[in-house]
Order: C-alpha cells, then structure tokens, then sequence
C-alpha cells in the first residue's frame, strides 16, 4: 500500500515528520511501520514538546531511589521500604467515554506502579469539569467516579484522596488524572530496563483485543465536533483481570526470574517492547502470530497498537519459563513467549514467517523528534480591585457563598463511592489536608496528598507553578509528616499555541524553583498536552501529588477541632491578599489580578516549624489556610467536629475582609491546649516565625467577635447544600 | 482455634481478614478455590471482595465453584462459618443462607461507617458482645440491600436469627439509619442453627484504634471463646 499523504496525516503525524522517517528508514515505511512511528512519535509517548522543559526540573534527592523516566518514581522511606508512585492523566478518553476512560486511567496507573515490584497501597485522583450548569457536567461527572470507584473497589486497593474542581474552562475538556502509591522491599525493585541476548520476551494478562487502537494519537490531538466518534480509541477495563495479573505479577516477582518488566499501557505491545529494547540498547523480536488475540483475523498492525487492558511484557531468566508459566495458569492468565531480545538493535516484527515491520530501535526512541516550541512570557496583570467600588457583602454571606459553592462544598458524596478502607491501613480518609496510610505491619506511615491551582497558573504561571508545589508540601505538614517527593501530571492546552507553551514553560520553572528550595524532588510525571476543543484551551493546571513520611503513627493528625477552650494560633504573616481569590469569584465573579505571592524562605520555615510543634506532640489539630482564606480554613475546623471557635477581630488589619478571605500563603491555624503556650510561644520565637493568637475554641458556636455567629450544625449544612441541590 | 479463609480470584479482604484472625490467635490458613480439600477447622471465612469479578450477580459464580462443595459439607456439619460481604453474598448464592442482596437503594457503591446493633448476642458469633450493644462499623459494598419472603422474615424474628440490624448513633432503627435500603434494616443474619453467619459490615476493618476502632473485636473473641 502507498504512503499518502492523507495516511500520514490520519497517524497524527506532520509531513516534515514523515520525511524524517523515511531517512532514518532509508526508505518509506509500510503502514505497519507508519501506525509504529505514530504510536511512538505522538506527544504523549514521545514528551517531544516537553523534554526540553522537563530536563530542568529538580528531581534529585538523598531519598530518590528512581527519578522521572521509569514506570513509576522510587523514594526510600527507611528500613528495607521504599514507595513507588506516579500520577498520569486520562483527560481525552474520559471525555469520550467517562466510566471506561477514568475506570482505565486507575488500571493504567496501577499496572505502573506495581510493574515496579510494589504493592500498591493507595490511589489518589485529582478530577476537573466544567460548570456544574453545562448540560455535559453531570454525567460526566457520574461516569467519572463510578469508573473509578468501580476499577479501585473490584481491585481492593482504597481511594484515600483527591480533589474534585468545577470551572467552565473544562467544560468540553475534563481532566481525570490518577495517582497509585506502592510499597516495595528496596532491594526488590523491578525495572524496564532490558538485559542479555536470546531472552525470552513474555506476554502475560489480558488477551489483545480490537480497543484502544490509537489512543495515544488521540490524547495528542485537540477535540472538535466530531469528537464522539473516537469511542472506539477508547479502551475498556477490566479490575478483575488486572487483580489477577497484580496478583500472579508479584508472585513472580517473589523469586529471581524477571530481568525487566513493563506494562502494556499507552501505545501498547509497540510502546512497551520498544522502551524495554531501548533502554537496554538491544534489539527485540516479536512474532505477531503467537499474541493472544480476543477477536479473529487481526493483523499485525492492530496489534500493534491496540491499548487493550491488563497486559504485560517480561524479559525471563533463561529456564524460567516453566515455573512462571506455572504461576500465570494458577491465576488463569495467558503467558506466551512471542518474541526474544537480539544483537540487532532492531524492532522485528515477524508474522506467519515472514518480517513484517524492521525498524531501528533508536529511530522510534532516541532519534524521536524534539520540539523546542516558541514561547512567551506572560506578563504581570496590572488590573487592581478596589473594594470599595464593590457591593458590600456582610462577611457571613461572603462565607456562606464560597461554603456551599460547589467548588468548596463537602465531597463525602463521591468519596463515599469509593472503598477507602480496603486493606486496613487507612489512617486518615479523604477530607482532610492528607490522607495517613500505614506501611503494613509496621508503625511508619506515609502521608498523601494532591493539589492544583489552575486560576492561580492561568493568571501567573510562575507564581502558580511554586504555589501548587507549597500547597501540596503543607497539606503533608499539615498532618505531621515530612514531605520527601512529588509526582506531577501536566495538564495544557495545545502547545503549538505560543501562549500554551508559555504557560508551561512558566510553571514549570515556578515548579522547579519551589522543589528545590524545599527539597521536594520530582520522581514521576506525565505530560497531557493537547487540552482543548475547536481551539479553546483549558486554563494550564498542573496537578501534584506529594509523599510525606511519618516516622512513628501513634493518632494521626487532622483539622476537627478537639475540645473547647483551646488556643488557636495563626502561624505565617496576614497581608490581605484577595486577587484570584475565592471570595472575589464566588461573591463577584471576578478573577482578575494576580496569584498572592509565594516567599519560599517564609513557606520552608513555617512549615518546618510547625512539624516541630507536632513531632513534640503539641498540636491538637492543625490546617493550611488555602482558598477562601483564614475564614474559610476555620469553618472547615469547625463544621466538621463537636466545636466551634471563636475569633478575635484583627489589630493591625483594619478591613476585616482582607483579613478573613486573603489567600496570602505559608499559613496554618493550630489549636494548641493552653497550658503549652509557653512551649509553642518559644518555638516559634526561637524560629522567627510570625505568628497571632487568634482566640479559642468553644462549644457548638463559629463566632467572630461582633460580626457573626452560626453553628457549627449549620455550617455543615451550608457546606453540604449544593450536592443536595445538584 | 484453627479457620481457613476461602480466597476466589477478585477475593480482595482476604488479607485483612487473616490479619484479624492470627491477632485473635487463630491458626489460619488461606485456601485457594481450586483446592478440593478442605483442612479441618473450626471456623471456615469467606471473605469480601468481588470474586470471580462479579461478572453475572455479586457471588453467583462462587457460589458454584469447587471449594463451596466443601464448604457447604463442613456447613452441614456444624463448622462454624462466616461470610463477610461478598462473602455474605456468596453463601446466599449457595443456600446456606436466605434471601438475597439486592443493589444499594441510591444505586451507587457505599462506603461508610455506621451504627449497628447486635440484635442476638447468644450465639458463638456474638456472646461477647451486649444485647443491644451499638457497634460503629465500616461498610463497602454495592448490593448489600438484603431483602428475603415474608416468611422468612418472621422467621428469623420468630428465632433471633437476625444478628444485626443498621441503627443510628443512639441505638434507633429506622428508615434514616438504613444505609441501603435492607429490609428492616437487617444488615446480618444467621442460619437456624446458627453456626451460620452472613453480615454486610466489615468487622475486620475495626481492629485497631489507629486505623479505626474495636468495635469489631468482639466478633472474634466470641468465635475463640
């Protein structure tokens, strides 16, 4: 068949890029060989407009075991335990499809994590729509988290955590990123890496069927109209199936058979043999005929690039085969030898005897192109509010309307969909700064969190990119633990778009900037580009998921108030600011002006101080102050225990709703018992911390002396108001 | 005390299962579905999770499985058994309880704690615990709506086979405290002999007070005893 140029088109792939293949080829290629390129070269395989930026980030650290480019990043928590995580992004297949898509984005990001050697302890998601008004929301919204109830429940592994946002800028483009957290033996750590020539190459799992084919051009591209007919690129999951594999997977992990490992995910059978051949700079043999195969009569180049389920590639031990084979037929799972490692540094591909596909391994992975796109740099918005010019608004219906907006509504509906308790580690559930697993059998624990700011990073990338990084690492000590590592799954509009690219280039260096400054390295990530219909892009989101370590868990820490007339103290300095904050959206509409500004040297020693104050056990509960503001973080404290608070008027800051609703950052309020003022008061003296008694707690009333007093039975209504309306 | 825990592909509260039972001191062994032997014991689990996928009806294929042969052998002759949420399922499927579990009212998986009350505690699955104590438990399940024939009903009324019933924090049953829509809120129930234990709450998920708590302790301790 004839290469046209309308085919090379369909593939995702630009003319200048075929003509690169054809002389890295020395040839044309068949169209076997062109779907191979596609699903190597598209962005979200190929990170080609993203390596560039990606190098620069901070991803080293005495703790990091693995940086970014593995299956999944490797941190050391002490002893012989290491965890394994990483966050990836289902965006486009859970718009087209919403169940399967976000169902599959869990299994995804599983098989990631336990292809590594962990068992996998925790799953996190962080899940974005449109206007809670647009007609698509709601069952998108439905489908959502039933996919991913549905996969983490049937598997048994909890979902502990995540946030759930609302803005119509994901109104024809959510986004539905999913975190998967293991536990390992450090030195039972499994890699991708390829070794040794004549190694047996292994299918296991699930058999190929027709789905999926594609799917990874169609995350590299932007939606349009006919967006519903990429159904079929979507795949289908199958929890059952991948418990079976996880299960016969770590069985043979318990032994040394495995020389390398990956699993079939975006791209396939093609994107997993050639990363496992070119890592181990070798070549890789795979007759198509012995790929166990769901439907009849498919060719070569379907399986090739179907993304069908629950399916790996391992490298054997010679005379392994036997009593791995063994294993898989206990958990009654295909194992098929279909191909061997070669001297070649060739991707073959052979079918009925004849080689189908031969194309350099290098040219599929290292000769891939690389983009170094045009950006821009965003400049500073200059728009000032003066509030004066606003309606005034009391301050208890300023708080009411950001407490039942549904963007800071309580979330219990959807996390009460998923099984957080499964396996009988969870500590602490959704709905706290962090979720608190135990390491089984021991008394360490990890804490777990993920954040984003998308209005703060579409308003000033930079800032945005160092504030979700801040944010993440005090929701961690806000819990007790100390932070160690982030994933970060990079949700942006389309990068050809100057402005896109600035975006990410922006937050990326803000990104960069905060993890070195707090040592908080980068081990894992992913890139989704390409968000966006008929040209509208979403605002740039840039999503973390963070690990904290807990070195002894005796009662873990959370933000419920825990008896009356304890002090509250506000740690970290009030200046007010309100630009991009939530009272401006929520009572006006208004998102202009600039994120508040980040001060690193401020964020670290606060937050140091404030783990001190836990680790000698003087914090009774304790909560960052984020969106909507001191007020915000107090009701929070308050509507979700038996307690109320009440709080002093400020003396310095005069306007009480610059006071109360700024988003100034590196704050906390702790309720300390009185008797440990002195303690706490020497501490943070002693740290230079600035800090403001704020008043007490006190029964059933959130009081704020002479401006408002609800109870706390009411501000839990108000706070669960929109759902019961929705 | 010796017990065996039935593990089925999809089976997926097996392991925190075996962790309750060795810290109650039960010697456990795990035994995996296609096994035809059953080891002797005197208390045989079938724990939670989504066997066999699921695929069909919540338990339908396990209820037909190999090892259930033995099971319900082992049944019949007076070892104790108790089956945990799908586990629950399961030995509906096979008989050895009544009725049957329908989907959630909402429709929608639940997890949650909850209030239960132990409604008989003159059996060897609760004699540890009070009449009428009120237990705060973890549930996770997407058809745990029992529902069973009227005479069955006031059957297990007639004999106290009801074992527990979902309440609200002070002890009221009702429609409000009904987390799923079981027929007079009954979220376990026993066979007539009462060697029999079917309940939709994890016990094994409260254990521990750093996790949860020990409401579900007690369960164990009555079966050891």
């Amino acid at each position: 068949m004839k290469i046209t140029n309308e085919i090379v088109e369909k593939h995702g792939l630009k003319p200048e890029e075929f003509e690169i293949i054809k002389k890295l080829l020395k040839r044309e290629p068949n169209l076997l060989e062109l779907g191979v390129f596609s699903a190597m070269w598209n962005e979200h395989c190929s990170y080609k407009s993203s390596r560039i930026h990606l190098k620069k980030l901070f991803t080293k650290g005495k703790r990091v075991i693995q940086g970014p480019g593995e299956n999944a990043g490797v941190i050391d928590i002490g002893d012989d335990d290491a965890i394994i995580f990483k966050i990836e992004s289902h965006n486009h297949p859970s718009y087209i499809e919403p169940y399967q898509g976000a169902a599959t984005g869990v299994g995804g990001i599983l098989r990631d994590v336990f292809t590594m050697g962990a068992r996998p302890i925790a799953l996190l998601n962080s899940i974005h729509f449109g206007d809670p008004k647009h007609p698509k929301t709601k069952s998108l919204l439905n489908g959502v988290v039933s996919g991913i109830g549905g996969y983490g429940n049937c598997i048994g592994i909890p979902t502990v955590a995540g946030e759930t946002k609302f803005n119509e800028t994901y109104n024809e483009n959510i986004l539905v990123n999913a975190m998967a957290v293991g536990h390992a033996k450090k030195d039972k750590i499994f890699y991708s890496k390829a070794k040794g020539i004549n190694k047996s190459v292994v299918y296991v799992g699930s058999k190929t069927g027709r789905d999926g084919i594609h799917g990874a051009s169609m995350a590299s591209a932007e939606f349009d109209e006919n967006s519903d007919e990429k159904k079929p690129t979507v795949q289908v999951g199958d929890p059952f199936t991948e418990k079976l594999l996880m299960e016969a997977c770590l069985e043979l992990m318990k032994d040394n058979s495995i020389i390398s490992i990956q699993d079939m995910g975006a791209a396939g059978l093609t994107s997993s043999s050639v990363e496992m051949a070119s890592k181990g700079s070798l070549g890789i043999e795979l007759h198509l005929d012995k790929v166990p195969c769901r439907e009849e009569n498919m060719t070569p180049y379907e399986m090739m690039l179907s993304e069908s389920q629950e399916r790996m590639l391992i490298i054997l031990e010679d005379g392994k085969e036997n009593a791995a084979k063994r294993i898989f037929d206990k958990w009654d799972l295909d194992f098929v030898v279909i191909g061997k490692t070669t001297d070649t540094n060739n991707l073959t591909l052979k079918y009925k005897n004849n080689i189908v596909g031969e194309i350099p391994i290098e040219a599929l992975a290292s000769k891939a192109p690389i983009y170094d796109r045009k950006w821009i740099k965003k400049k500073p918005q200059k728009n000032k509010i003066d509030l004066k010019n606003l309606k005034k608004i009391k301050i208890e219906d300023a708080l009411i309307n950001i407490l039942s907006s549904p963007n800071h509504s309580n979330k219990s509906w959807i996390t009460n969909q998923y099984d957080q308790m499964v396996m009988c580690d969870t500590a602490q559930k959704s709905g706290s700064d962090a979720a608190i697993i135990r390491i089984h059998n021991k008394d360490k624990a990890i804490a777990i969190s993920v954040d984003s700011s998308a209005n703060y990073c579409k308003s000033f990338p930079l800032t945005g990119g160092k504030q979700i990084v801040c944010e993440n690492w005090r929701n961690l000590i806000a819990v007790g633990a100390k932070p160690i590592a982030i994933t970060n799954c990079l949700n942006f509009g389309n990068p050809e778009n100057q402005e896109i690219m600035g975006e990410f280039a922006e937050c990326l260096e803000g990104i960069k900037e905060a993890c070195k400054f707090l040592n908080y390295p980068v081990v894992s990530g992913n890139v989704s580009f390409y968000n966006g219909t008929n040209k509208k892009n979403i605002h740039p989101t840039p999503v973390i998921g963070g690990v904290g370590l807990i070195n002894k868990l005796s009662k873990p820490l959370n933000h419920k108030f825990k008896k009356e007339n304890s002090f509250l103290l506000l740690i970290g300095k009030t200046f007010g600011h309100l630009e991009q904050s939530c009272f401006l959206k929520e009572n006006y509409s208004i998102d202009l002006g600039m994120p508040p500004e980040i001060n690193l040297l401020n964020e670290k020693n606060n937050g140091e101080s404030l783990l001190q104050l836990i680790n000698e056990d003087l914090v009774l509960s304790s909560h960052d102050v984020s969106n909507g503001g001191l007020i915000t973080t107090l009701s929070e404290m308050s509507l979700s225990s038996l307690y109320g608070a009440k709080i002093n008027k400020p003396k310095k800051l005069t306007n009480l709703i610059n006071y109360f609703f700024g988003e100034d950052q590196a704050r906390y309020v702790i309720e300390i018992e009185p008797h440990n003022f002195t303690k706490v008061e020497k501490i943070l003296k002693n740290n230079d911390i600035f800090f403001e008694n704020i008043g007490y707690t006190q029964e059933e009333y959130f009081e704020i002396e002479g401006e408002l007093k609800i109870s706390t039975k009411e501000l839990f209504k108000i706070n669960n108001r929109w759902y019961n309306n929705y | 005390m010796k017990s065996s825990v039935i593990v089925f592909p999809g089976s997926n509260c097996d392991r925190d299962i075996a962790v309750a039972l060795e810290k109650m001191q039960f010697k456990n062994t795990m035994i995996w579905h296609k096994e035809t032997v059953l080891p002797k014991s005197d208390l045989i689990v079938i724990p939670g999770g989504f066997s066999y996928g699921d695929y069909l009806r919540s338990g339908a294929i396990a209820g037909k499985s190999k090892i259930i042969d033995e099971v319900i052998k082992a049944a019949n002759s007076g070892c104790l058994i108790l089956g945990i949420c799908n586990g629950f399922q399961i030995l509906t499927e096979t008989g050895l309880l009544r009725g049957t579990l329908l989907r959630n009212k909402n429709l929608k998986f639940i997890n949650k704690d909850v209030r239960i009350r132990v409604m008989n505690n003159d059996t060897k699955f609760s004699n540890k615990y009070k009449k009428d104590q009120i237990l705060k438990i973890n549930i996770a399940h997407n058809e745990g709506n029992f529902f069973t024939d009227r005479k069955h009903l006031e059957e297990l009324k007639k004999d106290e086979l009801i074992a527990f019933k979902y309440c609200d924090e002070k002890g009221n049953i009702n429609e409000e405290s009904n987390p799923n829509g079981s027929i007079d809120n009954i979220a376990g129930i026993f066979n007539s002999k009462k060697n029999i234990l079917g309940m939709m709450p994890h016990p094994e998920r409260m254990i521990d007070e750093v996790i949860s708590n020990k409401d579900g302790l007690n369960l164990f301790s009555s079966l050891i005893n």
